[in-house]
């Protein structure tokens, strides 16, 4: 009797002990079921259909096959987000990246004061948002009163601008409409240069000096430091924050909405200024094309995923 | 301590070799220009760093005509204080400010201690536990991380249509509590800093499994706690997209989203937009300000791990 009795307190604090990790990460998985792994496959399903949205979604009836991603892959407005989104990338990633790893550079420097508020500097874009920079960007952008358009003017009184000079441009410019790629490009720029710089500090920290001291010992020029030590040890770094910028670039969507977008969310974006997230958002939301907006986010998917390849293929060395 | 020692033995280093330059060269001109060649680059960065913020708060204390002129606006005027005020008005009398900016601190204050709940007990289950089927469950969950948000966008906006939570703040905050970046950094922190001979000591003590977690464990790891917060609060508090696709209505919008609303094609009131940014922008910089050390700390702890 007794023994039973324990036996079973036993079998219940077991019990209590194996499930209580299903309980713990079980929220998770409630809310990934719902909220993620639902939306993917009714994305996909979705994909197949014609669908505006306004009558129950009917499976038989809508269904269309892949005709949607026929139609998107022939849509030339989507190859002009796809030029558009690609192109902003790169005028973002490269200088982003490149002036990124310089500032780390700069900040790693034994001698270089000021460490603690130059880092504050770098890592302050960080915590506002595109939106709320990107409205004073527009105002520096003004046409024609503006503060670049300013500039430029004073820059042609002197002689420096104008036609035929170095500057070839007159002013007043409507920006936007004439730079539209490197007017968004500069707002991600201001935003993730800084944020890169830091990764890419945390990283040279990382290195341990012994090795550069070896590599002087030996007579290595900085060039060869450079190149044989620092940036080897750093691509574990560089992989991660240009993997980053990849993720975030092709689903690249605040930045043009705030500088050339339109009224609330009706995006009346330029054509210039559309981003594969923005054809995205347009379809489903302003012309409630939901299945030719579900086979755009796959489409982006696996471009993400090729890109990511891509990138690993370049940072990642195997030996 | 290591890195500090580290970076101290590298000036060190370093120093030691310019002086063996200079020596050599005696040439305290070229020394200079090197110094210089090394803070200009930071100091114009400052400048560009900081330029949007003052103009920020020049454009929001100037009439439209004083913003619309040439040359524009610069710094600020003696009439600054009536003009802001001006603005201030105006904003508030297109959108319901004070209620866009509660519904932003709303969600993100929500938001981020759900789920600093959830995903260090969640972090926790992983880190502390041996269970059948935890490492398929722990590979499914890193495979999450690498699905964009944007591919779930438009079924997200009709489940919450279907569930009735367009223009609900829970519809924002819900999805993400238990989010996988967020378990998997709390379940590296919990497995590097708490042994699991401190668990075990309290299960002989009689401690119930749960008050394990959240009396001894949870009041250990209010570091990665700290860093996870801040950046989850941030997420929430720039995040435009999600709050654009399910906030219809002008008395639910969040902040981005109601400042964004204001651009229109012509005649954009800049001035109210400024007040507005102004108000929502500058109390999270002198936070940053006060705390930027220690954030930006954490911050490169979580991405050093990630």
């Amino acid at each position: 009797m007794n023994t039973k009795v324990t036996s079973e307190g036993i079998n219940w604090g077991t019990f209590r002990r194996k499930a209580t990790p299903y309980v713990f990460v079980a929220p998770f998985f409630i809310s990934f079921l719902i909220f993620s792994t639902f939306p993917i496959f009714y994305s996909f399903v979705l994909s197949l259909n014609s669908w505006d949205g306004s009558r129950p979604l009917n499976y038989v009836e809508n269904f269309v096959g892949l005709n949607n991603y026929v139609n998107v892959l022939k849509d030339p407005l989507f190859w002009q987000s796809f030029v558009n989104t690609v192109a902003m990338a790169i005028i973002t990633a490269i200088p982003q990246h490149f002036l990124g790893l310089f500032f780390a550079f700069i900040l790693n420097q034994g001698f270089v004061k000021l460490k603690e508020f130059f880092k504050g500097v770098l890592f302050l874009p960080y915590i506002t948002s595109s939106i709320a920079i990107g409205l004073v960007f527009n105002v520096l952008y003004g046409n024609p009163y503006g503060l670049l358009n300013y500039a430029l003017a004073s820059l042609e009184k002197l002689g420096i601008a104008g036609p035929g000079t170095l500057i070839p441009l007159t002013s007043p410019i409507n920006w936007i409409r004439e730079f539209t790629w490197v007017a968004i490009a500069s707002l991600a720029i201001w935003r993730w240069t800084g944020w890169n710089a830091i990764i890419y500090f945390a990283g040279l920290q990382a290195i341990p000096d012994n090795l550069y001291e070896a590599a002087r010992i030996d007579g290595a020029n900085w060039a060869q430091v450079f190149f044989k030590i620092t940036l080897p040890l750093l691509r574990p770094m560089i992989l991660f924050a240009t993997t980053m910028t990849i993720i975030g670039q092709v689903q690249l969507f605040d930045d043009p909405m705030v500088i050339v977008g339109g009224v609330g969310a009706m995006p009346t974006v330029s054509n210039r200024g559309m981003t594969l997230a923005i054809y995205l958002y347009a379809n489903a939301f302003s012309w409630a094309r939901f299945g030719i907006a579900a086979a755009v986010s796959w489409i982006v998917f696996f471009i993400i995923v090729f890109l990511s390849i891509i990138n690993r293929r370049v940072f990642q060395k195997k030996d | 301590m290591a890195v500090q020692t580290d970076s101290k033995a590298q000036a060190r280093i370093l120093s030691l070799e310019t002086k063996g330059s200079l020596k050599r060269r005696t040439n305290p001109i070229k020394a200079m220009l090197k110094i210089m060649l090394l803070y200009l680059p930071l100091i114009i960065w400052t400048l560009i760093t900081i330029y949007p913020f003052w103009y920020m708060i020049v454009v929001s204390a100037k009439s439209q005509a004083q913003i619309f002129t040439f040359p524009p606006p610069m710094s600020l005027d003696s009439d600054f204080f009536v003009q802001f005020t001006n603005n201030y008005r105006s904003l508030l009398s297109k959108i319901p400010f004070w209620q866009n900016l509660w519904n932003s601190i709303y969600i993100a204050c929500m938001s981020t201690l759900l789920s600093i709940f959830f995903c260090s007990l969640g972090g926790y289950g992983f880190a502390m536990y041996n269970f059948r089927g935890k490492n398929i469950m722990f590979s499914i969950m890193i495979f999450t991380l690498m699905i964009p948000q944007l591919i779930g966008i438009i079924p997200y906006f009709l489940l919450m249509k279907a569930f009735g939570w367009l223009n609900t703040a829970r519809a924002i905050y819900i999805p993400g509590i238990a989010n996988a970046f967020g378990i998997f950094l709390m379940k590296q922190y919990i497995e590097a800093s708490i042994p699991i001979d401190l668990v075990d000591a309290a299960r002989v003590d009689g401690a119930g499994e749960f008050s394990i977690f959240w009396k001894i464990v949870f009041p250990l790891i209010t570091p990665v706690i700290g860093s996870f917060g801040i950046m989850t609060f941030l997420g929430s508090w720039n995040n435009f997209l999600g709050p654009l696709v399910i906030m219809r209505s002008r008395e639910t919008y969040t902040i981005p989203v109601a400042l964004n609303s204001l651009r229109g094609l012509q005649n954009v009131d800049y001035g109210a937009i400024m007040v507005g940014t102004v108000i929502s922008v500058f109390p999270l910089v002198l936070v940053f300000i006060l705390m930027s050390k220690l954030i930006i700390s954490k911050m490169t702890e979580g991405a050093l791990k990630g």
